[in-house]
């Protein structure tokens, strides 16, 4: 694969001018989470102002700064700023210092752009919540943490960013955790990030073991020194963290359970901006992963697997947001499939993941708008017909259904059809089988997202009795309305331009034409083909046909993938309960072996056979003694081995 | 004021601070209480004024120090002094003592034992834990060593929970066995030194005449010692016993500085005056370690007492600290000794608001609580973050502790450093399953009533949690004073860090 691969300009210029402002983008989300959060009750009159004045202030300067680089040359549009040293031992050497360039401040804008948006909605939200202020507290400290995890400069500050949004995660999907279910998803979701951060710590060591440096800079620089196993290494371990925090197979089966967080968590942290994490480690990595293509591989194996593999769990979900969640791994799992193309991809991941981003979020608070009419039922075998009554929702979610199965003009079109075509790049088995699995994906896509669209919208009405749906508030649908213009035009904006591609080459690379497997026409026509098919079956199944309000038994497939392919199932069988089997025979070691013994070593040193359990304190005297007696004759040996 | 005896002076005063507060009359429990209070607190003042005295950059191996001849028959001196390894130790018992004290305000009220004996007891304990950590006098060092065990004996047997005799007994023979295996340690160092009135010198004790045999054999004393004060794997048992039946400012003080007399004396006295052996003994010492990262973190995740997890966690985390130490290399080392500041912060910060909680309930089962966020959400965030700096979360102090010591190690033992590092997972599984178990939920029928931390209650937290804070992002300062005495270290054990494989180009490095 012929590719011209500019090394990534990461040591980037000193900042000035608004670009020494970097950190307030940081500093100022993190003030509003520690003046909420330690503020308690004092703060309850305005917190959600505070809370959304932030990110919004953090999306300001984004903006300057984003228009400042737009005034400069390609190659100088990466800017550093190193705050103050912040581990410094022998030759381990860790700044904290922060990078402004083309791919963070795609993230940046992102989620201090539709974070704003996510915000200003949860106002209307969580008004009844008497904790909404604890909630917008949160929210901030999220987009901090975001933020700082896409502007470090080196893996170590990336990390804490990584554990920063993990938290808020857990902090989040258990804010209503007077909930014992909700309690215990927060916990999955964070000790399965955390074998994800198992891979990052592991990925960080490797680096200083053999580079002897952790900043991006460093490592990059000297990438192309290393060896191939080395670097190889670093990319699997990389990529076990990115599986971790965007749950791809075999880390994936938080997500479902994450659902349990109020409706805007889901769209900010667990659709729009979060989960996307592990595309950009990989992204970000991206010279690390040249020198690695067996890591990239398995790169694309991973995507590859979990496209399908939530794609299939969507298709058989009832509750709206879980059939959400699923379609959210089954989308990253096209950008990480493409993440792992190698610079064919980079710039289409990272496009889809701004599409997703808008589009994915949408859906998701349009979710919730629905949520918020339905008394906060879920179960789409009872909407039904919403369409009439929630007008700006129906037609906000139309968009960014439209735009998700990649209707011709809309973002999903421009962002997923390139991921399709780069996975049908190369020679050999590869494009056949990712190109066909990326091509399946599609359809399938098109086929779950059309019987969500439908079950909740159109069709008979199939409500309980208690509920009376209504329109949400304007503090609620204007945001939805802003992102369904997002996910119609930002496609049409980025990717039949190649804006997105130019702005993202001076860090991902460059790659010459490429030819497919397949003509890219054929490609495209095959998309829309199968597209059609999956709309045309939902059709057939849920609008056609009546939608029983208890789910039918189904086929096995069904079946499976309503219990999530048996992903718990596996875990639990695999993991939790030979662990809990290990926890507590060892616990019974601990207290009869280990202590045992040690016990008796202790009884048989004082003479005595007693058991240790029924020892008095006049017995400690005899016992020093004869210890005693004991070390003088260690000390008689001694000197008799010749001291 | 560079010969002003700053040493003497901070282990005197709590000593003097501890007889006054003994010999107030009865009844005046509340005035012995404000005693030991504003006497810690002169200490810490007195130790943050010796601290801005301190140049981490000095050429002399020890600082303050004070060398007066004691029993010179026998070359046993009085000598005090402090390099950056012990002077953190020293600031964290200063710290730390105080905090104690007015967490431990009302523990003692309903005993039938002395109030004001408890506070004695805590202002003794001072005294020692200053000593032991500012000895430069082998033979002195190990008669403070013995020493602390007296107060502390007297802490868990008279004030501690239903099992404290056992607790307490258990605790004593344990130290008692491996101070004597020191002190026949120390008999034999003597016995190869090269004598003199000065011959316990710390200095005097470097670079001695072994045989390789005897160097083991003493070696084997001390490390022993320490592996029982630390403690680790497997000798650890004594301490769930001890940690979960000491009242709860005893237990952070065993836990948080006490057992650190452990690692720090493997890092002061058997590496450097044990270098050959203490090589030797490595790959021993780096696999009970490991096994006690992982042991103690699956024992936490099946604890249902909410002190013995606690206890656990920390076996688990001296696994850590030990590791670092003998990996041998600057991040480990230096790693290990920021750790062990840490995690004298983190985990009294667990112990205290677990009694808070337990002081409240009256039980130290697991099961016994729920939903006390719901009632108490000021406790119950006070505890989910000292939690998380117990699993070491990034942006707090044990993080940067913690990935130091394995990075340390990385560079050396690759396999000790990955297995290790899944201990990131166990913790957090023993952290956030006791924080779903206690905290989550709706209120039980013995929550639902639960207050929240009361004002005194805050302001015992709110330092330990502001350092942990604080040094996450921040962690130079502290550093700065171990590095040198680190890089010291390294030099006297004839170390150094392993280069990177890949050789880096010049200007590249950041």
């Amino acid at each position: 694969m012929p590719t011209t691969f500019a090394s990534q300009s990461v040591q980037g210029a000193a900042a000035t001018g608004v670009f020494s402002l970097s950190w307030l983008l940081i500093a100022l989300p993190l003030f509003g989470a520690a003046v909420l959060i330690l503020g308690g009750r004092r703060t309850d009159r305005f917190g959600h102002l505070l809370g959304t004045a932030m990110p919004a202030a953090s999306f300001v300067i984004g903006l300057v700064q984003f228009f400042a680089l737009l005034g400069r040359d390609a190659e100088d549009r990466a800017v550093s700023q190193h705050l103050y040293s912040w581990i410094s031992v022998g030759s381990f050497q860790v700044d904290a210092g922060l990078l402004v360039d083309q791919l963070s401040m795609c993230f940046v804008l992102l989620i201090t752009g539709v974070g704003t948006l996510i915000h200003i909605y949860s106002i209307g939200y969580m008004a009844h919540d008497t904790e909404r202020r604890r909630f917008f507290g949160y929210l901030n400290l999220f987009v901090a943490a975001m933020l700082l995890l896409v502007l470090a400069d080196s893996y170590l500050v990336l990390y804490v960013g990584w554990e920063g949004v993990g938290l808020a995660s857990y902090l989040l999907i258990g804010f209503w955790n007077h909930v014992p279910e909700y309690a215990a998803a927060a916990k999955k979701a964070f000790v399965a990030n955390r074998v994800g951060d198992f891979g990052l710590s592991v990925a960080i060591m490797i680096m200083f073991w053999q580079l002897g440096t952790v900043s991006f800079a460093g490592v990059f620089g000297a990438a192309d020194r290393a060896s191939e196993a080395a670097l190889t290494a670093i990319g699997l371990m990389l990529l076990l963290a990115a599986c971790g925090k965007s749950a791809q197979f075999p880390l994936q089966s938080w997500l479902g359970d994450a659902m349990a967080g109020p409706t805007p968590v889901s769209a900010l942290i667990h659709a729009a901006t979060m989960v996307t994490a592990g595309v950009y480690l990989i992204i970000r990595s991206a010279p690390v992963f040249e020198g690695a293509p067996d890591a990239q591989l398995v790169v694309v194996i991973v995507g590859a697997i979990t496209l399908l593999f939530g794609a299939i769990i969507g298709t058989a979900k009832d509750d709206i947001k879980k059939a959400l969640a699923a379609s959210t791994m089954s989308q990253i799992g096209y950008m990480i499939l493409a993440a792992g193309l190698g610079p064919v991809g980079y710039a289409f991941a990272i496009f889809h993941l701004l599409t997703h981003g808008f589009f994915k979020a949408g859906m998701f608070l349009g979710a919730g708008s629905v949520m918020h009419g339905m008394n906060d039922q879920v179960d789409m075998r009872r909407f039904g017909g919403l369409s009439s009554v929630m007008k700006v929702t129906w037609f906000t979610f139309l968009l960014g259904w439209l735009a998700i199965i990649g209707f011709p003009g809309l973002s999903g079109f421009w962002s997923k059809d390139k991921i399709i075509e780069a996975a049908f790049v190369g020679d050999g088995w590869r494009p056949w089988v990712f190109g066909i699995a990326a091509l399946i994906g599609a359809g399938v896509t098109a086929f779950y997202m059309t019987r969500l669209f439908l079950m909740t919208f159109h069709g008979e009405r199939r409500w309980t009795e208690d509920v009376h749906p209504h329109e949400s508030p304007a503090v609620m649908t204007v945001p939805l309305v802003v992102l369904a213009i997002g996910s119609a035009f930002l496609g049409l904006l980025l990717g039949p331009t190649g804006a997105i591609q130019h702005w993202l080459e001076p860090v991902v690379g460059s790659h010459g034409e490429q030819t497919t497997a397949l003509p890219v026409s054929v490609l495209t026509t095959l998309t829309v083909l199968l597209v059609a098919v999956g709309i045309g079956l939902a059709w057939s199944m849920y609008l056609r046909r009546p939608v029983p309000a208890t789910a039918p038994v189904g086929t096995a497939l069904t079946r499976a993938a309503r219990r999530d392919l048996y992903q718990d199932a596996v875990n639990e069988s695999l993991l939790m309960r030979p662990g809990q089997y290990l926890t507590r025979s060892l616990v019974y070691f601990d207290n009869r072996g280990v202590d045992g013994a040690v016990n008796g070593v202790a009884a048989l040193i004082g003479g005595t056979s007693g058991r240790f359990r029924r020892l008095q304190t006049g017995f400690v005297r005899s016992y020093a003694l004869s210890m005693l007696v004991g070390a003088a004759v260690l000390v008689g040996i001694m000197l008799l081995v010749g001291v | 004021m560079t010969d002003f005896p700053w040493l003497s002076t901070l282990a005197a005063i709590p000593l003097v601070g501890s007889v006054a507060v003994a010999a107030l009359p009865k009844g005046r429990d509340l005035l012995a209480k404000q005693l030991a209070l504003a006497i810690s607190l002169v200490v810490l003042v007195v130790t943050v004024l010796m601290s801005l005295q301190f140049d981490p950059d000095a050429k002399a191996m020890f600082q303050f120090s004070e060398v007066h001849p004691w029993i010179p028959q026998f070359g046993v001196s009085y000598a005090l002094g402090v390099d950056g390894i012990a002077l953190v130790l020293i600031a964290l018992a200063a710290v730390l003592t105080p905090v104690c004290i007015l967490a431990s305000w009302h523990d003692v009220d309903d005993t039938r034992r002395s109030v004001k004996g408890y506070f004695a007891l805590l202002l003794l304990l001072e005294t020692f834990m200053v000593g032991v950590f500012a000895a430069t006098d082998v033979f002195l060092f190990y008669i403070l060593f013995e020493a602390m065990l007296v107060p502390m004996y007297f802490i868990i047997g008279s004030y501690g929970g239903a099992q404290r005799s056992y607790a307490a007994v258990k605790f004593l023979l344990y130290s008692l066995f491996g101070g004597l295996l020191m002190l026949a340690a120390v008999i034999g160092l003597f016995v190869v030194s090269d004598g003199g009135e000065k011959a316990f010198l710390f200095q005097n004790m470097l670079n001695l005449d072994f045989t390789p045999a005897t160097e083991k054999l003493l070696f084997v004393g001390f490390f022993t010692a320490f592996a029982i004060k630390a403690p680790l794997w497997p000798v650890h048992t004594w301490l769930p016993d001890a940690a979960a039946e000491a009242p709860p400012g005893g237990a952070v003080l065993l836990v948080g500085v006490l057992d650190k007399v452990g690692t720090f004396g493997m890092l002061r006295f058997c590496l450097p005056l044990f270098p050959d052996a203490s090589r030797w003994a490595t790959p021993v010492v780096i696999t009970l370690c490991v096994i006690g990262v992982i042991y103690g973190a699956l024992l936490a995740i099946g604890q249902t007492d909410m002190k013995r997890l606690i206890a656990y966690t920390s076996i688990s985390h001296f696994g850590f600290i030990a590791l670092g130490i003998f990996a041998m290399t600057t991040q480990g080392q230096s790693g290990s000794t920021l750790y062990m500041v840490n995690h004298g912060f983190s985990t009294a910060a667990l112990f205290l608001i677990v009694g808070f909680l337990i002081s409240r309930r009256g039980s130290r089962l697991i099961a016994d609580y729920g939903g006390v966020q719901r009632v108490a959400p000021m406790l119950a965030g006070t505890f989910l973050v000292a939690g998380l700096s117990s699993l070491a979360l990034p942006g707090l102090s044990t993080f940067v502790s913690e990935f130091l010591v394995l990075v340390g190690t990385f560079t050396r033992y690759q396999a000790a450093a990955i297995i290790a590092t899944g201990g990131i997972i166990l913790a957090s599984i023993y952290i956030l399953l006791m924080y779903q178990r206690t905290m989550t939920g709706q209120p039980t029928e013995g929550t639902r009533l639960l207050r929240d931390l009361t004002a005194r209650e805050a302001w015992v937290v709110a330092p330990l949690l502001a350092v942990i804070i604080g040094l996450g992002f921040y962690p130079k300062p502290v550093l700065d004073v171990i590095n040198p005495a680190v890089e010291r270290t390294m030099q006297q054990i004839g170390q150094t860090d392993p280069k990177p494989v890949v050789p880096v180009a010049e200007g590249t490095r950041k």
